[in-house]
Protein backbone atom coordinates (compact mmCIF):
# COMPACT_ATOMS: atom_id res chain seq x y z
CA UNK A 1 0.00 0.00 0.00
CA UNK A 2 3.07 2.03 -0.90
CA UNK A 3 5.01 3.92 -3.83
CA UNK A 4 8.16 3.69 -4.71
CA UNK A 5 9.22 6.98 -6.85
CA UNK A 6 12.82 5.97 -8.72
CA UNK A 7 13.96 8.91 -10.31
CA UNK A 8 16.86 8.29 -13.07
CA UNK A 9 18.69 10.12 -16.09
CA UNK A 10 19.38 8.26 -19.36
CA UNK A 11 20.48 10.31 -22.30
CA UNK A 12 18.07 13.12 -22.40
CA UNK A 13 15.61 11.34 -20.09
CA UNK A 14 14.40 12.14 -16.65
CA UNK A 15 12.85 8.35 -15.98
CA UNK A 16 9.84 8.32 -13.60
CA UNK A 17 9.34 4.75 -11.96
CA UNK A 18 6.19 4.30 -9.84
CA UNK A 19 6.07 1.40 -8.10
CA UNK A 20 3.23 0.59 -5.97
CA UNK A 21 -0.26 1.83 -5.28
CA UNK A 22 -1.02 5.79 -6.50
CA UNK A 23 -3.80 7.20 -3.93
CA UNK A 24 -4.59 9.58 -1.42
CA UNK A 25 -1.98 8.59 0.91
CA UNK A 26 0.61 8.43 -1.81
CA UNK A 27 -0.09 11.09 -4.04
CA UNK A 28 1.20 13.64 -2.14
CA UNK A 29 4.98 12.66 -2.24
CA UNK A 30 4.39 11.79 -6.10
CA UNK A 31 3.33 15.69 -6.70
CA UNK A 32 6.66 17.02 -4.50
CA UNK A 33 9.08 14.59 -6.67
CA UNK A 34 7.61 15.07 -10.45
CA UNK A 35 6.68 19.15 -9.96
CA UNK A 36 10.34 20.24 -10.17
CA UNK A 37 11.34 18.09 -13.03
CA UNK A 38 8.24 19.39 -14.58
CA UNK A 39 9.86 22.88 -14.09
CA UNK A 40 13.16 22.35 -16.44
CA UNK A 41 12.69 24.25 -19.30
CA UNK A 42 13.16 21.17 -22.13
CA UNK A 43 13.49 18.49 -19.70
CA UNK A 44 12.24 15.28 -21.28
CA UNK A 45 10.39 13.80 -18.42
CA UNK A 46 9.25 9.91 -18.86
CA UNK A 47 6.80 8.48 -15.88
CA UNK A 48 6.79 5.10 -16.16
CA UNK A 49 3.83 2.92 -14.67
CA UNK A 50 4.83 -0.50 -15.68
CA UNK A 51 5.08 -1.66 -11.95
CA UNK A 52 2.05 0.96 -11.06
CA UNK A 53 -0.68 -1.41 -9.57
CA UNK A 54 -3.53 0.78 -8.16
CA UNK A 55 -4.14 4.51 -9.59
CA UNK A 56 -7.69 6.50 -8.90
CA UNK A 57 -8.33 10.14 -9.27
CA UNK A 58 -6.04 11.35 -7.39
CA UNK A 59 -2.75 10.05 -8.97
CA UNK A 60 -4.66 11.61 -12.45
CA UNK A 61 -4.81 14.77 -11.03
CA UNK A 62 -1.30 14.58 -9.79
CA UNK A 63 -0.72 13.30 -13.53
CA UNK A 64 -2.93 16.45 -15.21
CA UNK A 65 -0.86 19.06 -12.70
CA UNK A 66 2.32 17.93 -14.02
CA UNK A 67 1.13 17.74 -17.50
CA UNK A 68 -0.04 21.39 -17.32
CA UNK A 69 3.17 22.17 -15.26
CA UNK A 70 5.50 20.52 -18.61
CA UNK A 71 3.09 23.14 -20.78
CA UNK A 72 3.79 26.33 -18.73
CA UNK A 73 7.56 25.54 -18.54
CA UNK A 74 8.20 24.03 -21.96
CA UNK A 75 9.24 20.36 -20.61
CA UNK A 76 8.22 17.08 -21.94
CA UNK A 77 5.98 15.10 -20.38
CA UNK A 78 5.17 10.99 -21.53
CA UNK A 79 3.51 8.30 -19.12
CA UNK A 80 5.24 5.25 -20.67
CA UNK A 81 4.25 1.28 -19.93
CA UNK A 82 0.23 1.40 -19.13
CA UNK A 83 -1.49 -1.63 -18.11
CA UNK A 84 -5.03 -1.97 -19.16
CA UNK A 85 -6.30 -1.21 -15.66
CA UNK A 86 -4.87 1.71 -15.45
CA UNK A 87 -5.56 2.57 -19.05
CA UNK A 88 -9.32 2.08 -18.79
CA UNK A 89 -9.09 4.99 -15.74
CA UNK A 90 -6.95 7.59 -18.79
CA UNK A 91 -9.78 6.38 -21.34
CA UNK A 92 -13.10 6.95 -19.59
CA UNK A 93 -12.03 10.26 -18.23
CA UNK A 94 -11.21 10.86 -21.60
CA UNK A 95 -6.97 11.76 -20.82
CA UNK A 96 -5.42 9.69 -22.75
CA UNK A 97 -6.66 11.85 -26.01
CA UNK A 98 -5.06 15.13 -24.55
CA UNK A 99 -1.51 13.77 -22.46
CA UNK A 100 0.93 11.62 -24.05
CA UNK A 101 -0.12 8.15 -22.63
CA UNK A 102 2.00 5.04 -24.18
CA UNK A 103 0.69 1.34 -23.87
CA UNK A 104 1.25 -1.46 -26.44
CA UNK A 105 -2.50 -0.85 -27.36
CA UNK A 106 -2.44 2.76 -27.97
CA UNK A 107 0.78 3.00 -30.16
CA UNK A 108 -0.48 0.22 -32.15
CA UNK A 109 -3.98 1.85 -32.79
CA UNK A 110 -1.90 5.28 -33.10
CA UNK A 111 -0.22 3.82 -36.13
CA UNK A 112 -3.29 2.50 -37.18
CA UNK A 113 -4.97 6.19 -37.69
CA UNK A 114 -1.65 7.43 -39.10
CA UNK A 115 -0.52 9.24 -35.93
CA UNK A 116 2.71 9.49 -34.55
CA UNK B 1 -37.16 -8.36 3.86
CA UNK B 2 -34.77 -9.49 1.43
CA UNK B 3 -31.63 -11.33 3.00
CA UNK B 4 -28.56 -10.12 3.13
CA UNK B 5 -25.71 -10.03 5.55
CA UNK B 6 -24.53 -6.67 6.64
CA UNK B 7 -20.38 -6.22 7.62
CA UNK B 8 -19.36 -2.40 9.11
CA UNK B 9 -16.47 -0.96 9.52
CA UNK B 10 -14.86 2.97 11.14
CA UNK B 11 -11.58 3.98 10.40
CA UNK B 12 -10.01 7.25 11.54
CA UNK B 13 -10.51 9.86 8.13
CA UNK B 14 -7.05 9.62 7.80
CA UNK B 15 -5.51 9.27 4.13
CA UNK B 16 -3.11 5.83 5.00
CA UNK B 17 -6.19 3.99 5.98
CA UNK B 18 -8.20 4.24 2.35
CA UNK B 19 -5.44 1.68 0.91
CA UNK B 20 -7.24 -0.35 4.16
CA UNK B 21 -10.76 -0.02 3.00
CA UNK B 22 -9.83 -1.01 -0.33
CA UNK B 23 -8.29 -4.47 0.82
CA UNK B 24 -11.11 -4.72 2.89
CA UNK B 25 -13.60 -4.18 0.23
CA UNK B 26 -11.32 -6.26 -2.14
CA UNK B 27 -12.02 -9.48 0.32
CA UNK B 28 -15.26 -8.91 0.27
CA UNK B 29 -15.94 -9.00 -3.28
CA UNK B 30 -13.82 -11.76 -4.17
CA UNK B 31 -15.76 -13.54 -1.91
CA UNK B 32 -18.88 -12.85 -3.35
CA UNK B 33 -17.28 -13.78 -6.80
CA UNK B 34 -16.65 -10.77 -8.68
CA UNK B 35 -14.82 -11.07 -11.17
CA UNK B 36 -11.54 -9.04 -11.47
CA UNK B 37 -12.48 -6.25 -13.45
CA UNK B 38 -15.19 -5.55 -10.96
CA UNK B 39 -13.54 -6.22 -8.23
CA UNK B 40 -10.62 -3.36 -9.42
CA UNK B 41 -13.68 -1.17 -10.60
CA UNK B 42 -15.26 -1.66 -6.70
CA UNK B 43 -12.10 -0.86 -5.30
CA UNK B 44 -11.60 2.36 -7.05
CA UNK B 45 -15.04 3.54 -6.60
CA UNK B 46 -14.99 3.27 -2.84
CA UNK B 47 -11.54 4.85 -2.54
CA UNK B 48 -13.00 8.05 -4.24
CA UNK B 49 -16.01 8.38 -2.22
CA UNK B 50 -13.33 7.71 1.13
CA UNK B 51 -10.97 10.10 -0.74
CA UNK B 52 -13.67 12.42 -0.67
CA UNK B 53 -14.68 11.97 3.13
CA UNK B 54 -10.49 11.70 3.66
CA UNK B 55 -10.13 15.26 1.93
CA UNK B 56 -12.76 17.25 3.63
CA UNK B 57 -12.07 15.98 7.22
CA UNK B 58 -8.47 17.76 6.40
CA UNK B 59 -9.80 20.66 5.11
CA UNK B 60 -12.31 20.98 8.29
CA UNK B 61 -10.78 20.41 11.76
CA UNK B 62 -8.65 17.31 10.03
CA UNK B 63 -10.26 14.76 12.69
CA UNK B 64 -13.23 12.73 12.62
CA UNK B 65 -13.50 9.12 11.17
CA UNK B 66 -15.09 7.40 8.24
CA UNK B 67 -17.81 4.58 8.40
CA UNK B 68 -18.79 1.95 5.76
CA UNK B 69 -21.39 -0.31 5.49
CA UNK B 70 -21.03 -3.62 3.34
CA UNK B 71 -24.08 -5.27 2.08
CA UNK B 72 -23.81 -8.66 1.11
CA UNK B 73 -27.09 -9.54 -0.66
CA UNK B 74 -27.46 -12.91 -3.60
CA UNK B 75 -26.72 -10.60 -6.36
CA UNK B 76 -25.12 -7.39 -5.89
CA UNK B 77 -22.95 -5.64 -3.34
CA UNK B 78 -24.22 -2.68 -1.68
CA UNK B 79 -21.47 0.03 -0.17
CA UNK B 80 -22.55 3.09 1.90
CA UNK B 81 -20.06 5.02 2.43
CA UNK B 82 -20.29 7.99 5.19
CA UNK B 83 -18.59 10.48 6.70
CA UNK B 84 -20.38 10.40 10.26
CA UNK B 85 -18.23 8.78 12.99
CA UNK B 86 -21.36 6.98 14.49
CA UNK B 87 -22.92 3.91 13.02
CA UNK B 88 -25.84 4.21 10.90
CA UNK B 89 -29.14 2.40 10.53
CA UNK B 90 -28.54 0.64 7.26
CA UNK B 91 -32.62 0.96 6.39
CA UNK B 92 -33.11 4.51 7.48
CA UNK B 93 -30.18 5.48 5.34
CA UNK B 94 -31.33 4.20 2.37
CA UNK B 95 -34.92 5.92 2.66
CA UNK B 96 -33.65 9.14 2.72
CA UNK B 97 -31.29 9.06 0.12
CA UNK B 98 -31.96 9.49 -3.51
CA UNK B 99 -30.24 9.31 -6.56
CA UNK B 100 -27.02 11.93 -7.46
CA UNK B 101 -28.56 14.55 -10.02
CA UNK B 102 -27.46 15.32 -13.71
CA UNK B 103 -26.03 18.90 -12.84
CA UNK B 104 -23.06 16.68 -10.48
CA UNK B 105 -22.34 14.79 -13.58
CA UNK B 106 -19.50 14.95 -16.26
CA UNK B 107 -17.48 18.16 -16.43
CA UNK B 108 -16.62 18.75 -20.25
CA UNK B 109 -13.03 17.84 -20.42
CA UNK B 110 -12.27 21.67 -21.32
CA UNK B 111 -13.42 21.97 -17.29
CA UNK B 112 -10.97 19.65 -15.63
CA UNK B 113 -9.43 20.31 -12.48
CA UNK B 114 -7.29 18.23 -10.59
CA UNK B 115 -9.40 15.86 -8.39
CA UNK B 116 -12.52 16.66 -10.17
CA UNK B 117 -12.94 13.28 -11.25
CA UNK B 118 -14.18 10.82 -8.01
CA UNK B 119 -17.74 11.24 -8.22
CA UNK B 120 -17.46 10.61 -12.15
CA UNK B 121 -15.40 7.55 -11.74
CA UNK B 122 -17.89 6.50 -8.91
CA UNK B 123 -20.58 6.88 -11.69
CA UNK B 124 -18.80 5.18 -14.35
CA UNK B 125 -17.65 2.26 -12.42
CA UNK B 126 -20.69 1.62 -10.64
CA UNK B 127 -24.57 0.16 -11.41
CA UNK B 128 -26.03 2.71 -9.20
CA UNK B 129 -24.79 5.32 -7.31
CA UNK B 130 -27.38 7.85 -4.58
CA UNK B 131 -25.89 10.33 -2.79
CA UNK B 132 -27.81 12.14 0.28
CA UNK B 133 -25.92 15.13 1.97
CA UNK B 134 -28.69 16.33 4.96
CA UNK B 135 -26.70 14.80 7.49
CA UNK B 136 -23.62 14.73 6.27
CA UNK B 137 -22.27 13.20 3.28
CA UNK B 138 -23.24 9.86 2.18
CA UNK B 139 -22.77 7.69 -0.79
CA UNK B 140 -24.62 4.77 -1.30
CA UNK B 141 -23.18 2.17 -4.75
CA UNK B 142 -24.46 -0.55 -6.00
CA UNK B 143 -22.78 -3.30 -8.27
CA UNK B 144 -24.84 -6.11 -9.21
CA UNK B 145 -22.75 -9.88 -9.40
CA UNK B 146 -24.09 -10.10 -13.32
CA UNK B 147 -25.00 -6.67 -15.49
CA UNK B 148 -28.33 -8.81 -16.70
CA UNK B 149 -29.48 -8.45 -13.43
CA UNK B 150 -29.59 -4.70 -13.83
CA UNK B 151 -32.06 -5.31 -15.91
CA UNK B 152 -33.91 -8.12 -14.18
CA UNK B 153 -33.71 -5.73 -11.32
CA UNK B 154 -35.27 -3.12 -12.95
CA UNK B 155 -38.54 -4.90 -14.10
CA UNK B 156 -39.31 -5.90 -11.14
CA UNK B 157 -41.84 -3.48 -9.02
CA UNK B 158 -41.08 -2.13 -5.88
CA UNK B 159 -42.64 -2.49 -3.07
Amino acid sequence: MNLKIDVSEKENLTIVELTGEIDVYTTPMLVEKLTPLTEVKGNNVQIDLANTTYLDSTGLGAFISAFKSSQEHESHLEIINVKDRVLRLFKVTGLHKIMNINSDETERSEKVNGKV
Amino acid sequence: MEKFDFIQMSVPAKPEYVGVIRLTISGIASRMDFSYDDIEDIKVAVSEAATNVVSHAYEGEGKGDLTLGFGVYDDRLEIMVSDQGESFNYDEVKERIGPVSKKEQVSPITEIREGGFGLFLINTLMDEVQINNKYGVIVLMTKYLDETEVTLHEQVPTE
